[in-house]
């Protein structure tokens, strides 16, 4: 029972890792003002450079570290279409979704011999207990990614609640033209914060391919960006919030691969659609009217009124 | 000069430009990844338009995201995102191939029957959205992402069932021939039939060798009469007026809420539609168990926004998009390059239909700033 149970946090911790570092990318990002939809491409972009450069450098951090640049680089262009160009965000951010995954299959074959999968890393990213063999916490034994994911959130939250820069924040995103006559740089601001909102989704991608599975894979990223975005709303803009969302949406998975056991007669495609009928039925149960930051979504202009 | 900022303000001018840039940046990555940009462009529009085989073929493939995003457009233009035109589109197959697949009436009964099926579950399906919104307050977007999943899975699950599952494949056994739809469809079941098509040269390469089938007709109809819905009755002035500003629209004595729903409802049919046209056109006139999503719905999103949304501009941006994805094979067969650069040339078109909305003012700008000096 007690292993059991074990078993259901260590992969509810593991499931929800990748979706915890893009969520809170989503946050930063919606909370400065400027909606991120294209999470999901930010993410296979850093999927596939995580481990591609997991693969040829030999370390696991090395890729990690260059998958939230390659995240940053990609959110560039969506800071560059909604902050300066004042476009559409949804459709700057379906393109990230477009280009994202399409850059990253051409990549992939083109380094690893025409194959849409890349060759696995040697090295994970290690254990937060190392390389322990006791039974009894074998289980919870997650990777480091697990606690670097629990750390930022709460320093994100932190940082925006409790700083005069986190303030910032959220200022340009409830009301960038009081933000904006206060002395506050709206775009520069803004340009950071979809910055940082691309690092962690970069970060996130990684997360599947260095510690989760070991190499890049077509499926590897599918979806875990929406579910994110999903995160993001559910978790009202708030770090603490996506956070819990992200959790919840981890132990949905964890329930079906724990039930899936063949214990129960249910049919595995029946188990699979659990977690998005739980998150459905809680968001019925307990969410209202979800509040986004006023701003969030509109481009800011210096001489409108 | 007037002129010429007329033109450059035309939404027209600026897919075009976007079209345009697509290609240049394509050309730049092929370039950049060793391959010989402009004889790998002039391989994709070989792919595309060098035969009246090519030419069915592009045009069967862009039916359904032709549909799909005219679906997602008359969502769009209610101020509604339905991004869950994918599960709406797999939930529009499953119940075509079911229905198909359980009756077996003369053609007559059996199409209406099986595409009604499938119009009923997207409408359905897309209702559940829109409902969970006017109701809940519940973000679209939010369950249209965990609709689609469930979609998904459901779709997988009636692949297992033994009534359905066609033993030694990962699918469902084919509609019942009644259900068909492809253009001149009875020629092909008899040799004598085939011969027939065979005398006719072009009747050879387009409908023998493919599946050409009624679908691109009811696509076309179907954008005029939303065309019409929209702009030109009194329900489709309060969908938009909903979409423009939802307060004016409740304080004139719109009912919100009732449009929302009726919007998804609509939207959630159309992409159903297309399903059900895909299924009763396209061999294999079923469905196979899903690895990932095959995207008919998200595409329909990227196509309507080039599209700006427009109905009738659907059509030809589901024809460029269906061109490309499947020009993109013969580049993929004849270049050797990665067939993804597609996915990339349809991002970065998408990416400056983005970025072009803001030529508009420029232009505006730029021409005030002349007449000052002036």
């Amino acid at each position: 029972m007690l292993n059991s149970l074990m078993l259901f946090v260590g992969i509810t911790l593991m499931y929800s890792t990748p979706l915890v570092f893009a969520a809170l990318g989503g946050v930063v990002s919606e909370r400065s003002g400027v909606t991120n939809i294209g999470i999901e491409g930010m993410m296979t972009i850093g999927a596939v450079t995580g481990a591609t450069v997991g693969y040829y450098s030999g370390s696991a951090w090395v890729g990690f570290f260059a998958a939230g640049l390659a995240g940053g680089v990609i959110a560039l262009l969506h800071a560059f279409a909604s902050i300066t160009c004042k476009a559409d965000q949804t459709i700057s951010g379906i393109a990230i979704n477009l280009i994202g995954p399409g850059v990253a299959l051409f990549v992939c074959r083109l380094l690893f011999d025409g194959a849409t999968m890349s060759l696995p890393v040697p090295h994970k990213i290690p254990k937060v207990f190392g390389s322990l063999n006791s039974k009894a916490f074998q289980n919870l034994n997650v990777d480091v990614t697990v606690v670097i994911a629990f750390v930022l959130a709460v320093f994100i939250w932190f940082f925006l609640y409790k700083t005069k820069w986190g303030l910032h924040i959220r200022a340009v995103g409830e009301h960038p033209a009081a933000a904006d006559t206060m002395g506050l740089n709206v775009y520069k601001i803004r340009y950071i914060c979809v910055l940082v909102s691309g690092i962690l989704a970069g970060l996130g991608g990684a997360s599947m391919t260095l510690a989760i599975i070991p190499q890049f894979t077509p499926t590897a990223i599918s979806g875990q960006g929406f579910i994110a975005l999903a995160a993001v709303i559910f978790g009202k803009w708030t770090p603490h919030g996506a956070y819990a969302a992200c959790l919840l949406f981890g132990a949905a998975q964890a329930l079906t691969v724990t039930l899936g056991g063949g214990r129960f007669a249910v049919p595995s495609s029946i188990l699979a659609m659990l977690p998005y009928l739980i998150t459905i039925m809680i968001l019925i149960l307990f969410v209202g009217k979800s509040s986004a930051p006023k701003a969030s979504g509109q481009p800011y202009e210096k001489d409108a009124r | 000069m007037d002129k010429a900022i007329k033109i450059l303000k035309k939404p027209l001018t600026m897919t075009l430009i976007a079209v345009f840039f697509g290609f240049i940046v394509a050309g730049i990555i092929l370039a950049a990844a060793g391959y010989p940009p402009v004889h790998s462009l002039s391989v994709l529009f070989d792919g595309v338009f060098s035969s009246p085989k090519h030419i069915s073929n592009v045009i069967i493939k862009s039916t359904p995201i032709i549909l799909t995003g005219i679906g997602v457009a008359f969502a769009f233009k209610t101020g509604l995102f339905n991004i869950g035109a994918e599960g709406q589109f797999i939930m529009g197959c499953v119940a075509s191939t079911v229905v198909g697949i359980l009756f077996d009436f003369p053609p007559v009964i059996q199409i209406p029957l099986v595409v009604l099926a499938g119009v009923a579950a997207g409408a359905l399906y897309g209702g559940i959205a829109g409902f969970l919104k006017a109701k809940f307050g519940i973000h679209e977007v939010l369950t249209s992402i965990m609709l689609n999943w469930i979609a998904l899975y459901f779709s997988n699950y009636i692949c297992t069932l033994n009534r359905f599952h066609k033993p030694d494949t990962i699918g469902t056994y084919p509609i019942n021939r009644s259900g068909y739809t492809m253009i001149l469809g009875n020629y092909k079941t008899t040799e004598a039939g085939k011969a027939a098509l065979a005398q006719n040269e072009f009747l050879r390469s387009t409908v023998l060798k493919t599946d050409v089938n009624v679908g691109i007709i009811i696509a076309v109809i179907l954008a005029v009469f939303i065309w019409f819905l929209l702009y030109k009755t009194a329900k489709g002035f309060e969908l938009r007026a909903v979409g423009f500003n939802k307060s004016a629209a409740e304080f004139s004595g719109i009912y919100v809420n009732k449009n929302i729903l009726h919007s998804m409802l609509i939207s959630g049919a159309i992409c159903g539609l297309a399903a059900s046209l895909y299924i009763t056109g396209n061999s294999p006139h079923g469905i196979a168990t899903l690895a990932a999503f095959e995207n008919t719905g998200f595409n329909g999103l990227s196509v309507c926004l080039i599209a700006a949304s427009s109905p009738i501009g659907c059509i030809f941006a589901g024809l460029l998009f269906g061109g490309l994805i499947y020009g993109g094979q013969s580049l993929q067969y004849e270049v050797g390059a990665p067939s993804e650069i597609i996915n990339i040339v349809i991002g970065v078109i998408v990416f400056f239909v983005a970025l072009t909305r803001i030529i508009p003012p420029l232009v505006d700008r730029f021409s005030k700033g002349g007449k000052k000096h002036a």
